[in-house]
């Protein structure tokens, strides 16, 4: 693990800051304490890899970094704004601007093409005309070597394929932070490979903070930062 | 450009073909039918007004008010001559109809107004005899307060006009008497008898009035009836009979007459026709509500199916409203085409029946269907379609929304 070099963008270091994060699941008896004040920061333009054994609670993690989820108790910090305690609209407008996420399991929108799940937060966000829109789905696509496919819908495109697509959905708003539970999980070397120095260079040239969950030891070890868990907690 | 939520919403909509046929049908139905039940049902109604307005015109006048005890003993004598009704007492006719007439035309919808002398008689052909009402009309005014040209069916009213002995007599009494035009038939009342000639024959429809009314010129029928003059009633037609009761009620203050609007008049009927439409509304609501709970079984079969989308859609940004939006989007969908393919099959169907060959008489006579064409009706079954499909789609919509998408992506959401 290499000291982290000097942010390259303006504005406050950390993109990303939690602070004693709990969260239990399950209801009644089943109710489970799967984090137990979890403490964690990624800095722009660095690679972050969360590793630990299965159950041990790193997607659990990844939907409360990524807003998808409340804590239990503890604080969240998006750019520097405190967005744990905030309502529902505005953390939904925090993650349709700054937040990607790829998911671990289920990752496109079937009835759609690859070109059209690409341009779907990007219709949202309403930023770019209709036609660089269509422009920069075409070249996120091509950035993950579906450049050919982007006519297919979800279901014509393989596993990996669809995972790929995924993530170039995820970084289609240009997100400050980009979260992704095991984006390589369903790829071969080559391609695993390919979404590893495309998210690489992401952080690099636009100083975005990647946050990945992963159990391949390679990755995580080509990563700036490697966090690993165990039951809960960072350790 | 398109909003992102319409899209999605087609493309959900038309992942589920099978649901979504399901729904657009009943929909379709629900507008159609919805069409079609008014369309005819108010083609009776309106048919059977339009009869008896024709015959009797909008509102009648008959029986001054008796003022006070006091003028009813002045008045003297016979106790035939007094009614009591609601409290009220009346003397029998009209004493001047020319005054009476005259203060009738200021109104302003009033359109005609016609005295008529009426009397009981009898009628012998050649053939047989029978009873039958004799109404003596001057024709230019009676025209005026009915359809009479256009019922005559056998001879014509100029006939009947420039024949001082001429009588008006109605299809089933002619039948029953085997009178045609131009044959002689002799009028007896009250002793008396006059010769007259069938000028021309006449149908309304309306059985009881085609048997029964035989229409003289109102010379010929005082002389007749020994009644030099005065009259029996006021036939008034007006330009618009919908406000018939309240000009009825201001004509009776002003005039101190009995006055009935036709609506008062025919309450039997009517109070038929409005069962009828309400038994037929209420047909028509099942079917509505049937579109509505298609739809509300579609677009919960959606959400079910869709609550990974759903995430994927939070996770980018789309808010709770937009989730919404989506899923009414949907029935926006249906509604829309349903609307449009209803309002065509209701048209068609209507047009269908409108040449279903049906012989009615009695209260009116048609040989086909009768049906109207109204927008209005196609507004109405678009506007419930709308309201009750909408309805049942917020249901869904909202739950959709209300779906937490970490509760989503962990498999717990409920
Ligand atoms: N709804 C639930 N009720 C109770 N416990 C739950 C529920 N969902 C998850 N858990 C538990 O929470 C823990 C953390 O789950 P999580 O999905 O975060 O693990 P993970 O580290 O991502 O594992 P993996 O590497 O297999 O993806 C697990 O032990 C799991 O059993
Ligand atoms: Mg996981």
């Amino acid at each position: 693990m290499s000291p982290p070099p000097p942010a390259p963008a303006a504005g406050p270091a950390w993109a990303l800051r939690c602070r004693g994060l709990h969260r239990h699941l399950g209801e009644g008896e089943g109710r489970v304490h799967v984090l137990k004040g979890v403490s964690f920061e990624a800095e722009r333009g660095q690679v972050y890899a969360i590793v630990g054994p299965s159950g041990c609670g790193k997607s659990t993690l990844l939907y409360l970094l990524g807003l998808l989820d409340r804590p239990d108790e503890g604080e969240i910090e998006i750019n520097g704004r405190r967005m744990s305690n905030h309502d529902d609209a505005a953390r939904t407008a925090a993650r349709g601007e700054h937040i990607g996420f790829v998911f671990q399991f289920h990752f496109l929108m079937l009835e759609f093409t690859a070109l059209e799940n690409v341009m779907m937060p990007m219709r949202k966000l309403g930023r770019l005309p209709p036609a660089a829109m269509r422009e920069r789905a075409h070249a996120l696509l091509d950035s993950v070597g579906l450049g050919a496919k982007t006519h297919r819908l979800g279901t014509q495109l393989s596993g990996g394929e669809q995972q790929r697509v995924a993530i170039a959905r995820a970084l289609a708003n240009q997100p400050a932070i980009l979260l992704a539970d095991e984006p390589t999980g369903n790829l071969d070397v080559r391609n695993s490979n390919l979404v590893f120095d495309l998210l690489t260079r992401l952080a690099k040239d636009n100083g975005q903070a990647v946050v990945l969950v992963t159990h391949n030891p390679e990755i995580a070890q080509r990563c700036d930062v490697t966090r690993p868990m165990r039951d809960g907690l960072f350790v | 450009m398109t909003s992102p939520n319409l899209r999605i919403a087609y493309r959900f909509l038309t992942a589920k073909k099978r649901a979504m046929v399901m729904s657009l049908s009943c929909t379709v139905l629900g507008v159609g039918l919805f069409i079609v039940t008014q369309a005819t049902t108010s083609g009776f109604e309106r048919f059977f007004t339009k009869t008896i307005l024709g015959i009797n015109g909008a509102i009648r006048i008959e029986d001054k008010i008796q003022d006070t005890m006091r003028s009813m003993a002045a008045a003297g004598g016979g106790d035939s001559h007094f009614a009591r009704r609601d409290g009220v007492k009346y003397i029998e006719g009209i004493e001047e109809p020319q005054a009476l007439m005259a203060a009738v035309r200021e109104f302003a919808n009033v359109r005609g107004v016609s005295a008529v002398v009426r009397g009981n008689v009898q009628l012998q052909s050649a053939f047989k005899a029978e009873d039958a009402q004799v109404f003596g009309i001057r024709l230019e005014d009676h025209v005026r307060v009915s359809d009479l040209a256009e019922q005559v069916t056998n001879g014509s009213l100029e006939d009947f006009r420039n024949s001082p002995t001429g009588a008006l007599v109605g299809r089933v009494l002619a039948d029953r008497l085997q009178l045609a035009v131009g044959d002689s038939l002799v009028i007896s009342a009250r002793g008396a008898s006059r010769r007259v000639q069938v000028a021309a024959i006449y149908e309304t429809g309306y059985r009881e009035v085609d048997k029964t009314n035989v229409y003289l010129h109102q010379a010929e029928a005082r002389s007749l009836l020994k009644r030099p003059g005065g009259a029996t009633f006021l036939q008034i037609s007006l330009h618009d009979p919908a406000r018939a009761p309240q000009d009825a009620a201001r004509l009776e203050q002003v005039l101190r007459h009995s006055v009935k609007a036709w609506q008062e008049r025919e309450k039997t009927w009517l109070a038929v026709f409005r069962a009828l439409r309400i038994s037929t509304m209420i047909t028509v609501s099942v079917f509505t509500l049937i579109a509505s709970l298609a739809m509300f079984n579609t677009l919960a079969m959606i959400v079910l199916e869709k609550t990974k989308d759903i995430a994927i859609l939070r996770s980018m940004g789309y808010e709770r409203r937009d989730v919404t939006r989506i899923f009414l989007w949907q029935a926006g969908i249906v509604l829309a085409v349903g609307a449009i393919a209803g309002a065509l099959l209701g048209a068609a169907v209507t047009w269908l029946v409108s040449q279903v060959p049906l012989p009615i008489n009695g209260i009116f006579k048609t040989d086909r269907f009768i049906v109207t064409w109204d927008p209005a009706h196609y507004a109405g079954a678009v506007l419930t379609a709308v309201v009750m499909v909408m309805v049942a789609s917020l249901i869904p919509a909202r739950r959709a929304a209300r779906l937490e998408p970490g509760d989503i992506v962990r498999g717990t959401a409920q």
